[in-house]
């Protein structure tokens, strides 16, 4: 019988976790190896160790245990049915992957995940395993993200949340009805009771921590969950209602959107198609502007039409096509909240104008030199130089405004 | 005494000890603030520096001393804006010693210039600090240590890295906390830093050829990388504006790029690649005989008479099918095995076990259920003692398709159950993918229904013990179906 290299596992195991978006090492505690001694260190930022050509950031060691699954999840190229390369790493070979990975400076941890072997309980044993040697054995201080399992024993989640940064549980669909239909092992009602659980296990630990030092950590780093994007009819709206609902219920960190991507020998049942990247990227942004900028689902819908986000404009800039009313704003005296729906404009760049206009009426002179791009929001402000006179009515803005066809060879000029 | 000797045009010219002299700097700012001396009378250079110093024929200045009878100034600096020219003092270009000097200067008449980003100066500063920051961020990154030995329970690294500015010994503390436990060299052409697990410790600059070449990890780092990368979704720009190409020659990973993207409309296209809905079944069949056997007996007995059946590596023995005439449940495998030919009677060997097992498992009465085989004699290789199973090719499998099709009509079966890809060719007389097909009830030219799943034999030789528990139980379930199909 030919056993496989840890090499070969590798090529097949960290394959099968390509299509997981998350990558995220941030948010966690400060934590450094020179009180234990150990390797690892986390904080603040997660550090982007290196970037693949999909333009993500490679941070941490993303790998299955193992693809071998259960279940018969349809957009999953590890589902039962599927005849893909099989592989499984044991526990100890996860260890020592991870930490030769960081020695040398490659990755800020590990992301470990896998498809259900066995039975749940046994499979997140496994994982918690891996967890508990990195983080007890080898004194390891990087990040740990595991991917739980929601058919899991509670209580093992519980010992997941003391040595690992991050949790995930991923919603997968957007609706029931869906993961009924594409998912058939998986309960959507399952789901969101554990996430509902580790939500609040979350919380808790959190709120221990401020009354004593010394109370235990649990998932310091919070939790996510991942929606797939394009394999069932669900609309963007019906996607950011389900996120909003995610992110107010359960208090999760973040909601990833990861655009189905077809998979070799997938089922008749899902779409051939991959959707437009493009779309992923305008959920996201969508996403950041319900988190951080006090936008509501439905004025973010308000710039899309059918339910769907508008493809070839950014959704704040669309948003703000429908409402030209509400605009030019005076860059001079308007407020926060005003400033943060001008398209075009940042968080930061607010908050520089915030400041800068402390000491005089800024001219365009002075936006220049604190905005990345001033032409952008030419239309949609005033300042003690500057009108845009009658081009928020014109017809063509929309076009005008528009981004210019994107470059993508690498070897160019 | 310390005197002022800027006396040509009231220039001085002040010499810092290092690149990252900010002490130094810090020192002779606040002497030259307090004797009230603007920064356009001030030069700023550096010790050794190459380019510094030859056109400049000035003496070096020697500070004013703080005059006794002079009451010195105090000097005022917000905590924010220090920390802010702290940063931005670690960068390359010449002009930054100046730089902060003059805001220092300002800052005296004007303490909230710091606040004020728009502020030309201020705005160059934070430009500068942004570079620092960006600088280290990336060093933090982009630094690849390769091993080189063990000594004393302790592993030894090294590393080369080419940064932008003066920031390797701004570093050394977050790889000391972050690698205390390793024994570690930076190598970066302006200065190397090092730990030995019991202090940091500042050494001269160095050459990449200082740094060992390789690392085995290295190899499985690259396959990381290749295969974590999704073919599906080429987004240059992003990766190039994250890691830029200048960091490209000292990151092992980077040479797979070109090839990776060369690959990926290959890969998505595979990836892609829906295999047309073939037609599964094809009807052609050889009919060797004029009527047909009325009976299993009649049918295994007119089947020992022909001469025409492939021989070559055979045993001669025809193993029948076992089972009632009739049966709700039909299942067909490859071949008898050594033990089958031996006894004759298909399912006894070790594959046969795994299959009774998982029958009873399943709630299938196997008293109740006909099982017979594509190809009804062993085929083998001679090794030594010992005979080893040889799969029997399409000829071979063809060969006896009107005869497996006699078994069926015969016992008539509510369901009939092919075992692995022999028995569906056997059934289908076409090449199928186990994987797509099985577990789902199918229809063939005559309306039968036909259930496809793996052989157990497939079950037997899976290497591991997790990836043959994942597949008995897909074959438990496509065993159910059959079992809840005939019921
Ligand atoms: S359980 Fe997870 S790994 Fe298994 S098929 Fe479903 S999504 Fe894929």
């Amino acid at each position: 019988m030919s056993k496989i290299s840890r090499s070969d596992k590798l090529a097949i195991l960290a394959d099968a976790a390509k299509y997981d978006a998350s990558c995220a090492s941030s948010g966690s505690v400060n934590r450094n190896s020179a009180k234990s001694g150990g390797i690892g260190s986390t904080g603040g930022m997660g550090i982007c160790h290196s970037y693949a050509p999909d333009g993500r950031c490679i941070s941490l060691l993303k790998i299955l245990m193992t693809n071998y699954c259960m279940f018969d999840c349809l957009y999953c190229i590890n589902r039962s049915s599927s005849n893909v390369r099989r592989a499984a790493f044991t526990v100890q070979e996860i260890v020592d992957l991870t930490l030769d990975f960081y020695k040398r400076n490659y990755i800020e941890g590990l992301f470990l995940s896998s498809g259900i072997i066995r039975s749940p309980d046994y499979t997140m044993e496994q994982l918690v395993e891996v967890a508990r040697r990195l983080r007890v054995v080898h004194r390891f201080g990087g990040y740990i993200h595991l991917k739980t399992i929601p058919e899991a024993d509670p209580d093992l989640l519980k010992q997941a949340g003391q040595y690992a940064d991050r949790l995930s549980i991923n919603i997968e669909l957007p609706d029931d009805e869906s993961i009924a239909r594409l998912a058939p092992e998986k309960d959507g009602k399952l789901i969101r009771r554990s996430m509902n659980n580790l939500g609040k296990k979350v919380r808790e630990a959190k709120a221990e921590r401020k009354s004593s030092r010394k109370a235990p950590l649990f998932a310091p780093g919070g939790h996510s969950t991942q929606m797939i994007i394009g394999a069932d009819a669900s609309d963007d709206a019906k996607i950011l209602t389900t996120s909003n609902g995610l992110y107010g219920s359960y208090g999760l960190k973040r909601v990833y959107y990861s655009a189905f991507s077809p998979i070799p020998d997938s089922s008749s049942n899902l779409p051939a198609q991959a959707p437009p990247l493009l779309r992923e990227h305008r959920l996201y942004q969508a996403d950041w502007l319900l988190r951080f900028y006090g936008f509501s689902v439905d004025e973010i819908m308000q710039g899309g039409s059918a339910g769907q986000l508008d493809l070839t404009i950014d959704p704040k800039l669309a948003w703000a096509l429908q409402n030209r009313a509400r605009f030019p704003v005076n860059i001079n005296l308007a407020d926060r909240e005003i400033l943060l729906r001008i398209p075009g404009l940042g968080g930061k760049g607010v908050g520089k104008i915030l400041q800068a206009r402390r000491f005089s009426a800024l001219r365009l002179a002075d936006l220049e030199r604190i905005c990345q791009s001033v032409k952008k929001i030419l239309p949609f402000i005033t300042t003690a130089d500057w009108h845009p006179g009658k081009q928020l009515d014109s017809l063509n803005l929309y076009d005008r405004l528009k981004p210019p066809p994107e470059q993508l060879s690498l070897f160019e000029a | 005494m310390n005197m002022v000797t800027g006396d040509i045009q009231g220039a001085y010219r002040i010499t810092l000890a290092s690149e990252v002299d900010r002490d130094g700097w810090r020192d002779h700012a606040r002497r030259l603030l307090q004797a009230g001396i603007a920064p356009e009378q001030v030069t700023w250079t550096v010790e050794g520096r190459r380019d510094a110093g030859e056109l400049d024929l000035s003496p070096s200045a020697i500070l004013p001393a703080q005059n006794s009878d002079q009451p010195s100034r105090p000097v005022r600096i917000s905590k924010t804006l220090l920390s802010l020219i702290n940063t931005a003092l670690l960068h390359s270009n010449a002009d930054r010693f100046n730089l902060a000097y003059r805001i220092l200067w300002r800052a005296q008449s004007l303490p909230g210039l710091h606040r004020n980003p728009a502020d030309p100066d201020m705005l160059k500063l934070n430009r500068y600090a942004k570079a620092i920051r960006r600088d280290i961020h990336k060093m933090h990154a982009f630094v690849r240590f390769r091993k080189i030995g063990d000594s004393a329970g302790r592993e030894q690294f090294v590393a080369w890295f080419e940064p932008d500015h003066h920031i390797t010994e701004a570093v050394a503390p977050f790889f000391r906390n972050r690698f205390t436990g390793m024994d570690w060299l930076i190598v970066t052409p302006g200065a190397s830093i090092a730990w030995d697990g019991h202090k940091l410790s500042v050494g001269p600059g160095g050459c990449k050829d200082d740094v060992p070449q390789e690392d085995v990890i290295e190899a499985e780092w690259r396959t990381y990388y290749a295969n974590i990368f999704n073919p599906a979704r080429v987004k240059i720009g992003a990766m190039k504006s994250e890691m830029p190409m200048k960091y490209w020659k000292n990151l092992p990973e980077a040479e797979l790029i070109p090839s990776l993207l060369e690959q990926a409309g290959t890969r998505v296209d595979a990836m892609t690649a829906h295999t047309p809905e073939d037609v599964l079944f094809d009807d052609k069949m050889d009919k060797p005989a004029a009527n047909l056997p009325a009976s299993l007996d009649q049918l295994y007995a007119l089947l020992e008479q022909r001469a025409d059946a492939p021989m070559e590596k055979f045993s001669d023995r025809l193993v029948r099918g076992s089972g009632p005439d009739r049966a709700d449940l039909m299942i067909i495998g490859e071949q008898p095995g050594d033990q089958e030919d031996r006894e004759g009677k298909p399912f006894v060997g070790p594959a046969g076990q795994l299959l009774d097992r998982a029958l009873a498992e399943a709630g299938i009465d196997r008293q109740q259920t006909f099982l017979t085989n594509a190809v009804k004699r062993f085929k083998y290789t001679q090794r030594g003692k010992r005979r080893l199973h040889e799969t029997p090719n399409v000829g071979e499998i063809n060969y006896y398709r009107w005869w497996v099709e006699q078994e069926i009509r015969l016992v008539d079966p509510g369901l009939v159950v092919a075992l692995g890809a022999t028995a569906a060719r056997s059934l289908t007389g076409r090449p199928v993918k186990i994987a797509r097909r099985r577990g789902e009830i199918l229809a063939d030219a005559e309306g039968r229904s036909i259930l496809i799943t793996v052989h157990p034999s497939y079950l037997l030789r899976i290497p591991d013990e997790q990836g043959r528990q994942v597949e008995y139980a897909k074959f438990m379930r496509d065993l159910q179906v059959a079992r809840d199909f005939v019921n």
